[in-house]
């Protein structure tokens, strides 16, 4: 059950957007230790020299016809903005 | 006679009869709803709505026009599927005001059916779970019995279906989330080839293993069902066509059903006195069965769990307090913003999952993981590919075990162990029906027919014969 360290968990919690407090990160730690642990089944199959799948289908660049079709209007898409001066979305200032 | 005791293909023919309206199924659910509220099998019920879609029902069908199967029919739709002008919330705080601008396919192929729209089922946030417990607006209860969980993540759509809520739902299947939850609560679950139907307006989980489809009381409501829904669409490009008959034989004189002795390893004493049970009910009606191997099914629920997560983390992303959802009242920049939005408005099961697909796809881990999966993948697919080569369709279990109590396993970690026998179908992009057969203290077990990619049809049609021999 070890194998994951407490800045490990906090690094890919900054990575995730997430923030834990003391209790969440330790409970976050017993469990990836544990998920990781059973992830070692995977060493039980033999994947040399077979490649990776990513997408069992077989497509490949689906395309359609280049037409201009009825969009959603703009409101009806800004409706569940948190906040929004009706054209764009408002955030904190990115840049100075 | 009682409304709610028909199914679905009854409703549907009483309704072409003239027999009964649309507008008495329509009520006759709504009452039950009502009644049996404390199933919590419902994050939003949308009476008013499902009114005025059976009264227009009832007009087309008073004019003579063009009836389809579906026309009047009351239908649930599970919380991640898009529906237009009603919240659709995932069962997450993050989305609990979400109100969709437009309806996702499914839905929109269901309602110019006729079907009528009862209102949208509960589930684990972001189909994120496999007891239903996950949900942000509390867990549903299994139709059967109150105590146990209904199954996950489409544990609210099975549920309402058991308890004659509604004639039939949508649910989404990942790595078993319409079958398993399908199994606990004695109905039909199926979920189609990956790409048979449109993943447009279904919330992302895993977008390589998501497919919908539909939980039933029997097989040939099903059909129906995937008869409304299936099909190409522009708007997903992973989406295709995928024949289906008109009815369903369930004949399976000469066919061969392959049982992998892996399958059956893990099982209990009585689970697996009942799966054999299936077998020889098959086998009466004249199958074949044979005896097969899936060599690397073991590490299936692993690479599931990689492959899975690493995709929720990327899809989850969106998330981020800018385009919809909730936003975290105070923040002193762009990345305390994202990171007090996520924080407060995601439930843990989804922040574990995120985490490990962010370990897993981290810097140095890459390989290891990730990669690792991707070929195990390959090796899975093969593995089946080549079972079914052989065989027109494979038997197994559908859970490991009857609908377990709610709040009986702490461990997050082990509750992963009851998609054991449904992750391996996602992966290789299979069709499995689910179909109950058996008992064990009261409790249903169901079996699972596993087909090759494209022959949907084929793998209903079996389910029917087993359906036929439960009686």
């Amino acid at each position: 059950m070890n194998g994951i360290s407490d800045e490990e968990v906090q690094h890919i919690a900054a990575l995730s957007a997430l923030k834990l407090s003391e209790e969440e990160l330790k409970s976050m730690k017993k469990h990836l230790s544990s998920v990781l642990e059973y992830f070692k089944t995977l060493d039980g199959v033999d994947v040399s020299d077979v490649p990776p799948t990513a997408h069992i289908l077989p497509f490949v660049n689906v395309l359609r016809s280049d037409e201009p079709g009825e969009s959603t209007p703009t409101d009806e898409l800004m409706r569940n903005a948190p906040e929004s001066d009706g054209g764009a979305y408002i955030v904190p200032r990115l840049v100075e | 006679m009682d409304i709610l005791d028909l199914s679905l293909c009854e409703l549907s023919a009483a309704i072409k009869a003239k027999k009964i309206s649309s507008l008495e199924a329509t009520e006759a659910c709504l009452k039950r709803i009502e009644k049996t509220k404390g199933l919590n099998n419902f994050i939003t019920v949308c009476e008013e709505e499902a009114i005025k879609l059976s009264k227009r029902a009832d007009a087309v069908i008073s004019s003579g026009g063009e009836i389809n199967p579906l026309l009047g029919v009351p239908i649930a739709v599970k919380d991640n599927i898009l529906t237009k002008n009603i919240r659709s919330t995932c069962a997450s705080k993050m989305l609990e005001n979400f109100i969709p601008p437009y309806d996702a396919t499914a839905v929109a192929k269901l309602i110019s059916a006729g079907a009528v729209l009862l209102g949208k089922t509960n589930m684990d946030e972001f189909a994120m779970g496999s007891t239903n417990e996950f949900s942000a607006f509390g867990a549903a209860h299994n139709a059967l019995d109150f105590t146990r969980v209904p199954g996950g993540s489409s544990g609210g759509s099975a549920s309402a279906v058991a308890a004659k809520q509604t004639f039939g739902a949508l649910g989404s299947d990942t790595g078993g989330s319409i079958r398993q939850p399908a199994a606990y609560n004695g109905v039909v679950g199926f979920k189609p080839t990956y790409s048979a139907v449109s993943r447009y307006g279904l919330v992302a989980f895993a977008s390589s293993l998501d497919q919908i489809g539909p939980i039933t009381r029997s097989v040939d409501d099903a059909l129906v069902l995937c008869k409304a829904i299936f099909g190409k669409d522009v708007r997903d490009g992973t989406s295709a066509d995928v024949s289906l008959p008109d009815e369903l034989s369930g004949d399976v004189k000469g066919k061969v059903i392959g049982i992998a002795d892996e399958f059956t390893e893990g099982l209990g004493e009585k689970e697996r006195e009942a799966f054999f049970d299936a077998a020889d009910a098959l086998k009466k009606q004249g199958a074949k069965i044979k005896r097969v191997s899936i060599k690397s099914f073991e590490a299936a629920l692993a690479v599931y769990y990689v492959l899975s997560s690493a995709e929720a983390s990327s899809n989850l992303a969106r998330f981020d307090g800018v385009k919809y959802g909730r936003r975290a009242e105070s923040y002193t920049d762009i990345s305390d913003l994202y990171e007090k939005t996520r924080t407060e408005f995601l439930g843990d099961e989804v922040k574990r999952r995120i985490m490990i697909g962010n370990y897993v796809l981290s810097s140095g881990y890459y390989d290891a993981y990730y990669v690792k999966a991707l070929a195990a993948r390959t090796v899975i697919k093969r593995e089946y590919d080549e079972a079914l080569s052989s065989c027109d369709a494979l038997l197994c279990p559908t859970a490991p075990s009857v609908a377990p109590k709610i709040g009986s396993e702490p461990d997050p970690a082990k509750v992963y162990l009851s998609d054991v026998y449904t992750v391996p179908v996602n992966i290789a992009g299979l069709p499995a029906a689910t179909v109950p057969f058996g008992h064990i203290d009261g409790m249903p077990l169901g079996v699972q027919v596993i087909g090759k990619a494209y022959s949907d049809g084929d793998v209903l049609s079996v389910a029917k014969a087993v359906e036929r021999a439960r009686g």
